[in-house]
């Protein structure tokens, strides 16, 4: 006989989402707790030297990428799941490709060809033509270049919110007598906002807490200060601090977000979407929607991967053998694991949320994801702090040694810490659509609270889990400082390999293992984006 | 209660096989050390494709396995020091003189009494308190454009900021150590004030933004951008390996005063080290004549034994004076460097 | 013995100063259907929610089945109550069948009889050929009727309806409280109905109980709700009334405006009392000399509302037959049919003590 008595669901899922909050935010909070220390002399002459060039530069890439990926991502999304054209159901999915290609290499490929010193600028002036390309060594270049990157965030997200919201509310406009593209206007874009907004802000973290594309075109953002402190002046603590700026300001822009979003919610009236039902587009406007589509396709990705093809070619022979396959292998083998491990822990964390009584962990949780806005390598030396304490403690108290430094259980604490907003934003969103009275209906035909999560809510969140899996999969992929950091001895990975040439130099080089990360990458994004909406 | 487990998904279940799965796969502690063949620790800066030939060849000759992990050198060094006397790292390889003083500064590295090293190490490759060793040299030259450049028109780095040059420099980013510990040496034979006119006039004397890289300085010279530039020889010799008929070319500065400024690959023992004896030894053995050759060539870098030549790749480019000066100094002043650049509006 | 038992139950949520529920007692007997009725924001929805086990009362014991479900210790969870549920919107699952839907709640049964039992289910509310629909194809009366299906298979000791038919079409409503009040008779399920529809709660319970801001004002079978009810709050909520203001006399009757009534509350003389009067209980008669006037008309098919006011200025209200056709304007004497006098106590008087 069970014991009929439970405690209330109150005390029951606290545990377990502090216990998530607690270990996805320890990194951060030891990256704050920077600030115990006293400012050293580093600090106040990178805050007089330089910082206001640094944070109008900041405040430009920040605002020039996020402009640049809601045009692109939105007006893409727009343009496949709305209308018919030649190749769309091609490019529905292949715009998403670009998100297997790192920032970085994107960036040097850009640069190596389109630069004064490339080979198009240098093929211009041997043919004599006055033609000068743009400079792409500035401002507008790292913004085009950091657009082309990351525009399949809000691509991913602003395509999943149209093809959910359904076509009755379109219909409805239409009926009213509105074109296409007031529809659009006053219909579709406002429907699909929150989750657009949740694309844009993946955007920002991204664009603040990217180091490899902006040095690769000297542009100084406030990351590269950070790197300064620590790399150029040995002042982890200021580098910290700096940091920490990051933190406050990303979790601002965060809480703006939800301010927005908490004012508008909207709640899709249709229990279902009804079956989407493109406008066939004729004549020019057809072509051109093709031809925008491919445009963009070549740059962001065609391109790259020819260029990055032709790198390889020349070192196939050469680098191609047994190990690689370990690098290949152990590259999917992490992302997996992490993908498994975050997407499952997010799925958790916005379970344990909803499920939470009359308590409001909102702020906690956004808090807790915050770590994707970090420079990766502080965020690491941050685990890494944590983890080694944790050891120290272990010895001390229990005469253990290392039980956790140089494990995968580190690498996989990095990660979770790192791409948690990644898996936990879209199944949140998705989350959306499960009504109360539904897990309600659950529990009274006695399903528990374990039965609700796995009957009901994850395979309503489908269309989320997928998603988020996937930015995990291919951004833990792409990932470098925590790899590097906490890699078990003998754990190097494509990304790893792609460090050890880039970092002494050798781009020739790193053209065979980046290739073949970009290839792993659109994998999973082919299997995902082909598995249908959820359809009832 | 017996039949809601079936409802646990299988992915739970997946979940919780590979959360086993990662307390498993922990590598095998030091404690077992004893019993089995001694496996000394590398943290190193110094990229696989530079060091694992090396050690490969070590551990061919003394049968000594040699395992090692690769990061940028500061995370390396943070790691080295939260993790303290638990480290598993023995010796501790970076590509600059400057990160070795921090270190030693942090007091990460044990001094070694090694008469082997200290004989086949020049004084200004190795730490005075014999902390840590310098195993390549690289150095830090101008690089010019054969066809625009007379060779009588280059003397010193100095002169690259007379008027003569203007709009015909090109440099790498001030964020490079290389450019750091460049101008810490040149502060310390020239003092804070002179170094600051000279970076001054280097930066009046630009032919475009710095570039994030040493090959890209090189190139942007041979598309006929600028004529001259600053760069690791090493950087030259790769570019020149590609296509040996560019008109590019290196010029040894300041052969009249100080010599050309070098920065080193080198390492030092760990405090920490569970294998201290090995490492040593490891460590005299990459100084000695067979290993120099090997550690430098893979790089086209210089040897820091001044008894192993270089490879005839590298011996073609000519002769040289190294500035003798401690290489410490770029550590000691690399901060008082960045800072001097910082002012001066070198990025 | 009551299979549902609250006793005092009081509930107040965080951050708000009014309690939800405030010293609730009621039983339901086996087989017994009630209808929670009130207005938005009375409580009953609260008080439904408690019995499920979504909610917990801060004070008061609730008993199912003779068990108790609270204690300072904990609750009972909804999972474990043996509850079921059909709630407004249905709250089936999207992407199960019908019949996977049914069988949600049988996992403690092996495949053969959960498929009997959906069989059965879908049998009893008349969709055989429905069960590899999957929800969004049926209609909303459709969905409920599974909605009902899914509740009952697993055998609830009681069925709990959160407004299960206000998101229906008014006709499709009338039928729907039809079929489902002939399927709760036929097996006998003891239920539990919220509903702010007055109408709904006669048609469908055996007992009302009617709240008002978290009190409950009385529990009684609907012809005592309608006929006698016991606050000026059920009267007016339960029907249309009029309320007219008059005094004890020392002939012991109650006089009014309109007439006389006998005091049946035994008020003490002197005091100010106030009637209930409903429209079906005034007629008019056209007579020149009447104190009343017609002044409003509404067709309402099967009668005539006529609004009428008094030389006092208070309106009230008469129905009468379909076919009486009174032109706005005429003067009317009243006569009253009333079986029975409702009777309260003059609020204005009793905050004057």
């Amino acid at each position: 006989m069970k014991k009929l008595f439970k405690k209330t669901p109150l005390n029951k899922q606290i545990p377990l989402l502090l216990l998530i909050v607690c270990t996805i935010s320890a990194p951060l909070l030891v990256v704050l707790s920077s600030w115990f220390t006293p400012v050293d002399d580093i600090f106040i002459h990178l805050f007089k030297t330089g910082l206001p060039e640094v944070l109008i530069n900041t405040f430009w890439l920040l605002l020039g990428v996020a402009i640049g990926t809601l045009l692109l991502g939105v007006s893409l999304a727009w343009l496949t799941t709305t209308f018919e054209f030649p190749g769309r159901s091609v490019f529905d999915w292949a715009m998403i490709l670009p998100l297997a290609i790192p920032t970085y290499v994107l960036a040097f490929v850009s640069i190596s060809l389109f630069d004064r010193i490339g080979p198009i600028q240098g093929l211009l002036r041997a043919q004599g033509s006055d033609l000068v390309l743009p400079p792409i060594r500035s401002t507008g270049g790292v913004i085009l270049v950091m657009t082309l990157a990351l525009y399949p965030y809000v691509y991913l997200f602003a395509r999943n919110g149209f093809q959910t919201q359904g076509t009755r509310a379109t219909e409805v406009a239409r009926s009213l007598g509105q074109s296409s593209w007031h529809t659009f206007f006053q219909v579709t874009l406002p429907m699909g906002g929150p989750m657009i907004a949740a694309g844009v802000m993946l955007v920002l973290m991204e664009t603040l807490a990217d180091f490899g594309a902006v040095s690769i075109f000297n542009y100084d953002t406030f990351t590269t200060t950070i790197y300064k402190a620590w790399f150029s002046m040995f002042s982890l603590s200021t580098a910290a601090k700096f940091s920490s700026f990051l933190v406050l300001l990303v979790f601002i822009l965060v809480m703006a977000e939800q301010a927005v979003r908490q004012r508008r919610r909207y709640t899709t009236a249709e229990r279902q979407p009804a079956p989407t039902v493109r406008t066939i587009l004729t004549g020019k406007r057809c072509y051109a929607a093709s031809a925008y589509c491919g445009l963009i396709l070549l740059f962001a990705f065609i391109i790259p991967v020819i260029q990055l093809l032709r790198g390889a070619s020349a070192d196939w022979g050469q680098h191609f053998d047994a190990r690689y396959l370990g690098f290949l292998s152990r590259s999917l083998l992490l992302s997996a694991l992490a993908t498994l491990l975050v997407t499952a822990s997010a799925l958790l964390l916005v379970y344990a949320e909803r499920s939470a009584h009359s308590f409001k962990p909102n702020l906690l949780v956004r808090f807790a994801t915050l770590g994707y806005a970090l420079p990766g390598t502080i965020l690491a030396v941050g685990g890494m702090i944590l983890v080694t304490f944790i050891d120290h403690q272990l010895k001390n108290r229990l005469g253990l040694t290392t039980v956790i430094t140089g494990t995968l259980l580190a690498m996989m604490l990095g990660y979770l810490s790192r791409f948690m907003i990644l898996a936990y934003n879209p199944i949140d969103s998705a989350m959306h659509r499960v009504t109360p009275h539904m897990g309600e209906a659950a529990r009274s035909l006695g399903a528990t609270p374990f039965m609700i999560l796995s009957k009901i809510q994850m395979p309503l969140v489908r269309g989320g889990i997928f998603a988020g899996s996937l930015l995990v999969f291919v951004d833990v992929m792409k990932e470098m400082p925590i790899t590097l950091m906490t890699r078990p001895f003998g754990w190097d990975t494509l990304a790893v390999r792609i460090f050890q040439f880039t970092s002494e130099g050798e781009w020739n080089h790193a053209a065979l293992p980046a290739l073949t990360l970009v290839i792993l990458g659109f994998i999973p994004v082919i299997l995902l984006t082909r598995q249908p909406v959820f359809k009832g | 209660m017996r039949l809601r487990t079936i409802f646990i998904s299988k992915k739970m279940v997946a979940l919780g096989i590979l959360v086993v799965g990662l307390f498993l796969s922990r590598p095998v502690v030091a404690k077992d050390a004893v019993a089995e063949a001694v496996e000394i620790v590398v943290y190193s800066s110094r990229m696989e494709q530079l060091i694992k030939p090396v050690f490969d060849a070590y551990t061919k000759e003394t049968g000594v396995k040699i395992k090692f992990i690769t990061d940028k050198e500061g995370p390396l060094l943070q790691r080295l020091l939260s993790e303290g006397e638990q480290s598993p790292a023995d010796l501790f390889i970076t590509v600059d003189a400057g990160m070795l003083w921090k270190a030693a500064e942090e007091k990460v590295f044990k001094p070694v009494s090694s008469p082997v090293l200290q004989a086949n190490i020049p004084a200004h490759l190795r730490d005075s308190g014999h902390r840590w060793f310098g195993l390549s040299v690289r150095a830090r030259t101008i690089v010019f454009n054969t066809k625009k450049v007379d060779l009588k028109e280059l003397s010193t780095y100095e002169a690259l900021g007379d008027p003569q040059w203007k709009k015909r420099v090109c440099l790498r980013t001030s964020k490079k150590v290389y450019n750091q510990s460049l101008i810490a040496t040149m502060i310390a034979t020239m003092g804070a004030e002179k170094t600051e006119k000279v970076v001054r006039s280097w930066m009046a004397n630009l032919a475009t933004d710095v570039f994030p890289d040493d090959t890209e300085v090189m190139k942007a010279i041979l598309a006929g951008i600028c004529d001259v530039g600053i760069v690791n020889s090493y950087y030259y010799g790769r570019l020149a390996g590609e296509n040996p008929n560019l008109p590019l070319a290196l010029f040894w500065p300041n052969q009249g005063d100080r010599g050309v400024h070098v920065n080193i690959s080198g390492a030092g023992v760990v405090r920490h080290a569970k294998h201290e004896k090995e490492a040593v030894r490891l460590l005299e053995w990459l100084s000695s004549e067979k290993a120099q050759s090997l550690f430098a060539d893979v790089n086209l870098e210089y040897p820091a034994n001044p008894k192993v030549a270089p490879h005839p790749t590298v011996a073609a480019w000519g002769t040289f004076k190294q500035d003798t000066i401690n290489v410490d100094i770029a550590g000691k002043l690399q901060i008082e460097a960045v800072k001097l650049m910082d002012r001066v509006g070198y990025k | 013995m009551p299979i549902i038992e609250l006793t005092n139950i009081t509930k107040t949520y965080p951050n708000t100063k009014a309690p939800a529920i405030a010293d609730v007692s009621l039983s339901v007997e086996p087989g017994e259907i009630l209808a929670l009725l009130g207005p938005s924001g009375s409580g009953k929805t609260t008080l439904l929610r408690l019995i499920a086990g979504f909610e917990f009362p801060d004070t008061g014991a609730i008993l199912l089945g003779g068990v108790r479900m609270n204690s300072t210790h904990g609750f009972v969870p909804t999972e474990d109550r043996r509850v079921g549920m059909v709630f407004q919107d249905g709250g089936l699952f999207p992407h199960l069948t019908v019949s996977q839907n049914i069988a949600f709640g049988l996992y403690r049964y092996n495949k053969i009889e959960q498929d009997k039992k959906v069989s059965e289910m879908l049998r009893l509310v008349s969709l055989e050929s429905f069960g590899q629909r999957y929800p969004h194809e049926l209609s909303g009366g459709q969905q409920q009727r599974v909605a009902l299906a899914r509740a009952l298979a697993p055998n609830p000791i009681v069925l709990l309806m959160d407004e299960p038919f206000s998101s229906l079409d008014p006709d499709m409503r009338a039928r729907m409280r039809d079929e489902v009040h002939a399927i709760l008779r036929r097996i006998g399920i003891t239920a539990i109905l919220v509903t702010h529809d007055h109408d709904e709660a006669f048609t469908m319970a055996d007992k009302v109980a009617v709240l008002n801001a978290g009190k409950l004002e009385q529990i009684d079978t609907p012809e005592m709700i309608y006929h006698l009810p016991q606050t000026p709050f059920v009267a007016d909520f339960v029907g249309s009334a009029d309320f007219v203001s008059g005094e004890v006399k020392t002939d012991g009757f109650i006089h009014t405006e309109i007439g006389r009534f006998p005091n049946e509350g035994k008020h003490p003389i002197g005091n100010s009392i106030v009637v209930m009067i409903r429209p079906d209980d005034i007629h008019l008669v056209p007579d020149r000399n009447g104190i009343a006037e017609v002044i409003s008309k509404q067709f309402r098919g099967s009668e005539n509302l006529y609004a009428l006011t008094l030389p006092s200025g208070q309106r009230v209200h008469s129905s009468a037959h379909s076919l009486a056709f009174y032109p706005v304007g005429t003067r009317v004497r009243l006569e009253l049919t009333a079986t029975h006098t409702v009777v309260f106590r003059d609020d204005k008087e009793k905050a004057e003590k």
